[in-house]
């Protein structure tokens, strides 16, 4: 089972979505009973860094998802601000964040664009994968994946970065570290690439 | 046109850029869908939740969706309207019409949408983009400008009120102003050529264009996909936004929900300039 980790963010209700189409089970939950019992973890996310990572800490559920991540080794996926989260921390707040792949969130550096539009990187870009992985399985390029954001990973391990994208600098639109999966752009809103890669990871 | 042939991608057939955004903007009114004239006569279009699961179909880049009678009839935003929208739409959704409060912006965005546009509310209360922006982050503050020219000298003005009230406003004045405060994008409007299917105003795109840096979209006059192509061939990374290509079909505008296919967006792009 898919536990949709609820922390009173945004898009929770299009992962949902979309995997009820695909007739994979779910549960949209802050639960820890429920995301013990879960295989696979999705961290969604619209938001800011320091609101998302206050309420994972008020709730608890930072110190239960450190468990269940490092120790008992589920797969998760953090999405948009929830990739952000897997980070160490964030330019655009003051908090820690989970620190599971090393790397710390920064705001894109828009005097590298030479062309307007600058701030914030909104639209249909490519992901060019650093390495083959089953996650990224049936996935067409020309179609690319939906952004939305202005602060971006900055991996400090070149090994962990899963996808690259370029917009002003070539960076980590997707890291990964064993089972620890994090995606800057919107699945959720990226039609039938965004719709693949949810069922990819649902067969990891 | 280049296919994805596996054997091809050390060449890399593909486009490593961020590509503009052709935007169908829908209005609503009263649960249905209509597409208006100058911002007048409303001619009913449709269902928007069947619009929306059409425009799934076609893997629309961004849907537009505007409640025009909101702020006139001083009304909040149809917020379980939002969330049917929000749940049904598998592309990026921008919600506009009656949004006053930083927490019905917040409201929107956790029904699903992943921007919020606000006009009227602007103007009234110009503080409002900031605290948006630090509630929900300024990628997802959209600010939307109603403009038309005005007196014999042509200049342009801000109106709002769905068109009905004249601000007195300089757009490049307050164009800058959002960006210095927070906005993630500006939408302008152009009152003169909606519904009129005459072309893009180019001249005040112009103006905006190089007055602020932040992602622009351009909605008012578009009379078929050459003028989405003419857009994004004056300015590359752009919003392209239209009601009536993406509602109507035909000289005789006859109601038909659409919007290119792969082949034809290809097509579209590329004769902007864009080779994907």
């Amino acid at each position: 089972m898919i536990g949709i980790v609820n922390y009173g963010s945004g898009n929770v209700d299009a992962v949902a979505n979309i995997y009820k189409r695909l007739n994979i089970d779910y549960e949209i939950t802050g639960d820890t009973a429920v995301l013990e019992r879960s295989s696979h973890l999705i961290l969604p996310g619209v938001g800011a860094f320091d609101e998302t990572m206050r309420i994972l800490y008020d709730t608890g559920l930072k110190s239960f998802l450190d468990i269940m991540v490092l120790q008992k080794q589920k797969l998760v996926m953090g999405i948009c601000i929830g990739m952000q989260l897997l980070a160490e921390g964030s330019e655009e707040g003051e908090l820690e964040g989970f620190g599971w792949i090393k790397g710390k969130v920064k705001r894109l550096d828009s005097s590298k664009l030479q062309l307007k539009p600058h701030l914030p990187h909104l639209g249909w870009n490519t992901v060019e994968q650093k390495y083959e992985h089953p996650i990224f399985k049936n996935i067409d390029q020309n179609k690319g994946f939906y952004f939305l954001h202005s602060f971006y990973y900055d991996c400090s391990r070149p090994e962990d970065v899963l996808g690259t994208t370029d917009y002003g600098i070539n960076f980590a639109s997707a890291v990964r570290r064993d089972n620890i999966f994090g995606m800057q752009f919107h699945p959720e809103k990226s039609h039938d690439n965004g719709v693949s890669l949810f069922r990819n990871f649902s067969t990891l | 046109m280049i296919m994805a042939f596996p054997f091809l991608e050390i060449f890399q057939p593909y486009s490593l850029m961020l590509r503009p955004r052709i935007i169908p903007c829908l209005l609503l009114r009263e649960k249905g869908l209509v597409k208006t004239v100058k911002f007048k006569d409303g001619k009913y279009v449709g269902d928007p939740l069947n619009a929306v699961k059409i425009f799934n179909e076609k893997e629309v880049d961004e849907l537009m969706l505007l409640d025009i009678d909101a702020t006139t009839e001083g009304r909040e935003p149809d917020f379980k309207l939002i969330r049917n929208i929000a749940l049904e739409s598998r592309m990026p959704l921008c919600y506009g019409g009656g949004v006053r409060t930083v927490e019905q912006c917040k409201k929107i965005i956790s029904l699903g949408a992943e921007k919020v546009a606000i006009s009227s509310s602007v103007i009234q209360n110009p503080s409002i983009i900031t605290e948006m922006s630090k509630a929900v982050g300024s990628q997802s503050v959209v600010v939307v400008i109603d403009i038309k020219p005005k007196g014999l000298l042509g200049r342009y003005e801000i109106f709002s009120n769905n068109g009905t009230n004249a601000t007195g406003l300089n757009p490049v004045d307050f164009v800058k102003y959002c960006e210095e405060n927070g906005a993630g994008e500006i939408v302008i409007n152009s009152i003169d050529h909606d519904g009129m299917m005459n072309g893009y105003d180019i001249k005040i795109a112009r103006e905006i264009r190089k007055a602020v840096s932040l992602p622009l979209t351009i909605l008012g006059g578009a009379s078929s996909l050459d003028d989405v192509s003419g857009l994004i061939k004056e300015f590359g990374v752009i919003g392209v936004a239209a009601g009536s290509i993406f509602v109507f079909k035909g000289k005789y505008k006859a109601v038909l929900i659409n919007y290119p296919n792969a082949a034809e967006k290809i097509a579209v792009l590329s004769s902007g300039g864009f080779n994907i």
